[in-house]
Formats: structure tokens, sequence, C-alpha cells
């Protein structure tokens, strides 16, 4: 009898079942646990009521992004509040013997984009963090996904959670992308069709063309955003990129046990006429520069187009007026030419060095808009460094844009970058909620060569006419 | 962290539809510096709730006194967005201990869970009933049985059954949580973790 062909996602996931739950959830082992300075106090204040030790601490890795100043970083931290956590980091990890990448550590950066730099993240792995966009590093083949902080307590008191297993969609896009169409682009496009909610209680895998041509900053910025969707999380199956991304780097297995690491990760694709729950095609050639125009990630459209009114959306009508009347928009609009007051390059969907290679392609020679705030915020030292290394800084400062210090800056807006109330911001992050850039602020997603158009033009402008 | 046991709650609702309630609303970033769970009831849906300068918009349904009770019926896809437990600490610190709606975002089903807040989940119908109760009779009583695993419009009997697994209903019903039960796995956990590839 032939093996029943099986898809990544199950491959990844039974392997780490410790224990199933009759009527329960399954007992996951995780063999990758990221912890930053906001989601995981609580925790380790649980763990000390009950006298628990940290059960692997070497499968725990903290670094400071949330909260941390984009500017001076050298200097104490203003906040007392922030202070605080980020001490609180500090002393937990030393006490449990974790690993901490805190402010001014060459490695520190968004835990995104520090992870899979490092070598930290691999294929088939599980990988948790108390935060959403853990989805990331679904880029790599492994099963990663964003927790609570309870749940981080259980990481970290005993290596596993308790998961009810997902449902299994996967989503195509075939052919080719368009010119000044990047993966920013295809995953709005994807989340716009199937809206912020279509995923909940899946688990992603994609495939096709474009994904497989992809770059593995690429397959982050999409595998990023489907908890956008709803999804837990989204998956790429590893190839010659992913493991020519991974190789040499810093924690990346060497010698014998790459090979040995290898030869595992090459069996790690879905088997021809494995079945998922459900199954999404897209064509490539449909795709243009996306843009959002409400108050969450699900409503975006071609930059082109037009705002739709409240059913072609298939929203409710209350909510959706809702939502523009925050953004200040109307239906039937043109979302080309609208007023840009700041702009953000950044976030651990957009602040990888592909990224700022890409904004740094369209500013190139020309001068940022006066009237234009804009913040370019690294994902980490290292990508900061390759700013630096690449001449991109210069190309930078010539248009008049300032370089920040890497964190999660205005992607949330809990330190000081925060777009003031009714302004309106080309952001590259990855939630245009109400509030979420700072009370007040407006929100428009979309990807660096759109955040550059913008930036220079002082409007919403297709990328494309600027090539 | 121990919680409150559920079994059967019988109470007023608050009824706030709006689709999409993410968990910016329910507790925005800028609130979550603390180290301690504590105080997070008092920021609760902050910019929804409260003008800039403090004072509260009279028309958000938390600052309407005839709206109030233990339930929060909530509009489809509630909690969508960030992972933080927050926004199920400022649920529960603010005096909900059931939150009701026709769809729910994964990560805030789970932490509702673990924190001891039961996310009843009702089909569209239903919640619109529900909706159209509350409109009607601000005092409208709501049912949640979490043994019968029901849930009733008190005043006209009509319920609906929701779901909810054995394991979790267990762990709600007498206040258990999961590191307890993942403390007596710790054998089979060490041996999975030494023929482990990572
Ligand atoms: S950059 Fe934004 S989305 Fe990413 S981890 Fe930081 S706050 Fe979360």
């Amino acid at each position: 009898m032939s093996k029943t062909a099986t898809t990544l996602f199950d491959k990844v996931w039974d392997r780490h079942v410790i224990r199933h739950i009759e009527d329960g959830p399954d007992v996951l082992f995780i063999d990758r646990h990221f912890i930053h300075e906001v989601t995981s106090p609580v925790a380790f204040l649980g763990l000390e009521t009950r006298g628990l030790k940290v059960m692997f601490p070497e499968k725990t890795f903290a670094t400071a992004d949330h909260n941390t100043p984009t500017i001076n970083q050298h200097l104490p931290v203003q906040d007392p509040l922030s202070a605080n956590q980020l001490k609180a980091l500090e002393t937990n990890s030393a006490k449990y013997g974790i690993s901490h990448w805190g402010l001014g550590n060459p490695k520190n950066g968004i835990v995104h984009v520090v992870g899979p730099e490092n070598g930290i993240t691999l294929p088939g792995m599980t990988i948790v963090c108390g935060d959403s966009h853990t989805s990331t590093h679904g880029a790599f083949g492994a099963i990663a996904f964003g927790i609570g902080t309870s749940e981080v307590e259980m990481v970290l008191s005993s290596q596993c959670i308790m998961q009810q297993k997902p449902k299994k969609m996967r989503i195509s896009v075939n052919g080719k992308l368009g010119k000044g169409i990047v993966p920013k682009d295809v995953v709005l496009y994807i989340i716009s069709r199937l809206t912020a909610a279509g995923a909940t209680g899946y688990f992603v895998e994609y495939a096709g063309d474009v994904f497989e041509n992809m770059s593995m900053e690429g397959r982050m910025t999409v595998c990023n955003m489907s908890i956008e969707m709803g999804a837990r999380g989204g998956m790429v199956a590893p190839d010659e990129t992913t493991f020519a991304y991974i190789k040499g780097r810093e924690k990346a297995p060497k010698g014998a046990d790459w090979d040995k690491a290898l030869a595992y990760w090459k069996t790690l694709k879905t088997d021809e006429g494995a079945s998922f729950d459900v199954e999404y095609t897209y064509d490539a050639a449909e795709i243009e520069p996306m843009i959002t125009y409400g108050t969450n990630p699900g409503m975006g459209i071609g930059i082109t187009k037009k705002i739709p009114q409240a059913q072609e959306a298939g929203s409710g009508k209350a909510s959706y007026e809702k939502s523009l009347a925050y953004m200040g928009f109307h239906e039937k609009e043109a979302m080309l030419g609208k007023k840009v007051d700041y702009v953000f390059i950044g976030s651990c969907t957009n602040g990888r060095i592909e990224d700022f290679r890409a904004f740094a392609s369209i500013i190139k020679g020309k001068k940022k808009a006066d009237h234009v705030t804009a913040w370019i915020v690294p994902g980490s030292h290292i990508v900061e460094q390759q700013i630096r290394e690449e001449g991109i800084l210069d190309i930078l400062m010539e248009a008049g844009f300032q370089l920040r210090q890497p964190g999660c800056s205005a992607c949330l807006a809990m330190n000081d970058d925060k777009i003031p109330a009714g302004k309106y911001a080309v952001s590259t992050s990855n939630r245009n909620f109400e509030g979420r850039q700072g009370p007040g602020a407006r929100t428009m997603l979309a990807s660096p060569l759109v955040a550059a158009a913008a930036a220079i033009t002082g409007v919403v402008t297709d990328p494309r006419e600027l090539f | 962290m121990a919680y409150d046991k559920f079994t059967v709650l019988k109470s007023t609702a608050v009824p706030m539809p709006i689709e999409n309630v993410d968990t910016d609303q329910i507790i925005p970033a800028r609130f979550l510096k603390a180290t301690e769970r504590k105080g997070f009831g008092d920021n609760l849906f902050r910019d929804w709730r409260y003008n800039a300068d403090e004072s509260p918009k009279r028309d958000f349904v938390l600052n309407n006194p005839i709206y109030s009770g233990k339930i929060l019926v909530g509009g489809r896809n509630f909690g969508s967005g960030s992972s933080r437990e927050h926004a199920a600490w400022a649920i529960y610190d603010y005096g909900f201990r059931c939150v009701v709606s026709s769809f729910f975002a994964d990560i805030f089903k789970n932490n509702s869970l673990n924190i001891g807040i039961l996310p009843v989940q009702v089909s569209p119908e239903f919640l619109d009933k529900l909706f159209k109760a509350i409109e009607a009779d601000p005092k409208t009583e709501i049912e949640v049985s979490l043994p019968d695993q029901t849930i009733t419009l008190v005043a006209t009997g009509e319920s609906e059954s929701f779901f909810i697994n054995g394991y979790k209903k267990n762990n709600m019903m007498n206040g258990y949580d999961d590191i307890d039960y993942l403390q007596s796995l710790k054998n089979d956990i060490k041996s999975y973790a030494s023929s482990s590839v990572y």
C-alpha cells in the first residue's frame, strides 16, 4: 500500500504532538520560543508565583523591540514605564539563563527580523512568540504562530502549548508579477480577496510560481501578514532559496549537522495529491500595487481603483461607514492623489534589506516632498549595517531622509513615533486599525515602493510612474 | 493564574454591534507597558470610551448607564489582530465573564479560555436576535450554561447551543489551567526533547 499523501503542515505538526487529548487540544512541543518586553513580564511573574523554572532556557530567545526608542538608543530610555519593561526582560532573561539581545546589542532588532537573520529560525520547526506576527517565520517551512501571555508561561515552564489543530488552506498564486509589484502587494491582494477574517481557523500554505520565485525576505512579508486574514499562520515549503539563505548564519547547523538537517528539510513539502480543507488560486497578472483605504487590512484595493461601496466590500454597512468616517474617506473616491502627511517604512513586514533597496530604487536622485515626515526604521542593526554598506544611506540622505535606529516604532506606536490625530500615513507595516499608529492616526498600508512614491510626491502615487 | 470557576451565568448584557473589533481597540498599545496584570479594565476600549481630554464619549455603550452586565455581545470577527492577552485581561478586569459573537479570532479565543472568560460563538441569526432583544429592553437577561453548552434569552426561552471542547469545558468549570496539566507531562516532554532534531 502506498503511503497517504500528506501536507507540509501535517508533517511538521504531527511530528511535534506529544499527546493528543480526546475531545481536546494537542500538546505540541515547541522548538523555538521568542520573547520580547511587552508580553513576557506577566508570564515570568506567573512562574515565580507557582515556583516553576524555565524548562529549556536554551530554546528561548529574548530581544527588546516593541517599546524601544528609535533615536538615541545609547541614552537611558526616557519613559519610565518602558524602561521598567526593558529592565524586566533583561533581569528575567539573566535570572533564567535566556539569551537576551537588549538595546545596544549588535544583534538587537525586531524579533521576527532577528530570528531568521541569525539562523535561529529553521525549516520544520515549531516556533511561537507572544506576538501575532510570529507567522513570519513560516517563510522557512516552519509552523510559527502568535500566542498569549498564559501560553508564554506554558512554553517557559514546559516547552509545550496546548492547541487545537487548525484546518488547512492552500493559496496558490500563479504567473508572473508585473513591474513594480512586490510581495507586499501580493499579500494585501490576497487579504482583500479573503477579508480580514477569511482564514480564521486555518493554517495557510502558500504555493505556486509567485512564491517559488520569491526571495526569503518576500516570503517573510507574505507569511507575516497571514494573521491579517485571521489565519494562525502561513508557510512556504523550503527550497534552494531557503537553504541558501540559512547557510552560514550564526546559529544555523554547520558541517555534518548541516548535511543531516538539509536531508531532512528536503522532505518538507506537500505530497502530490494531499488534500486541503479549502484552496484558493489567484492569477499574478491581476495584482496591482495595493493600498488600504479602511481600518482593517482586508480593506485594500489596487492603487488605481476607487474606494468600493459597502455592498461590494462585503461588510456590514454600519461598520463600513464607521471605518470610512474614521479615515475621512468616501465611497467611490479615487485613492490616487490623496494627501499624505507621514511615511513609515519599517516593521517586521517590510523592515528588511530588500525593502530598503526597493525604497531607494524609487527615491534615488529625487527629493522628499517638503510637507512629508518620513520615518525610516530598519528592522535590526544587521539591516541598518547593510543599508550603510550598500550605499542606500547616501541615497536616503541626498533625497532628504534620515535613518532611525531599529525597533517596532510606528508600527504600533508604543514609543514616541506616533502619527498625530487626523494625519494620513502611508505605512509599510501590517495594521491599519483605528489608532494603531497613534490615537486618531489614519493609516494606509502599502509596499515600500508605494511608500517611496508617496514620500517623493506627497500624495498617493502609483510607483510605476516613477521608474 | 487561577480564575473563577464558570458554570451558569445569568446576566444582562452590553451590546456592541460592531464588526472586526480588534485587540488594538480593546486595549491600545500605549497601555501595555505594565509588568503586572493589574488595572487594565480602566483602559478597556480606551479610545472609543474617552476623548483626548479624558472626558467620556457620551455615545459609547460603556458610558451609557442603561447597559450593564457580565456579558459582552460583539459583532462578527471579535478580537482580531494582536495576540496581546492584555485584551482579555482588560475585559475580565472590567467585569465581563463571557463574550458572545458570531465569530471570534483564534488567538483571542484561546487567550479568553486561558484566563476564565467564556467565548460563546452563536449563529449570525441568533446574534441578531440578541442585539434586537437588548435594544428593545436593555434589562434583557441572558443565561449562559456551560454544563449544557446553551445560551438562552430568559424572557422568551429562545436558545442556541454552542461548542467548546470537553477538555476546556472541564478546565473552566473547575478553574483549572493548562500549566498544571503540562507539569504532569514533564517526563514525556523530556524524552521527546532528547530525541528532537533541534
Ligand atoms: S513591527 Fe509591528 S507587527 Fe512586527 S513585532 Fe513589532 S509591533 Fe508587532
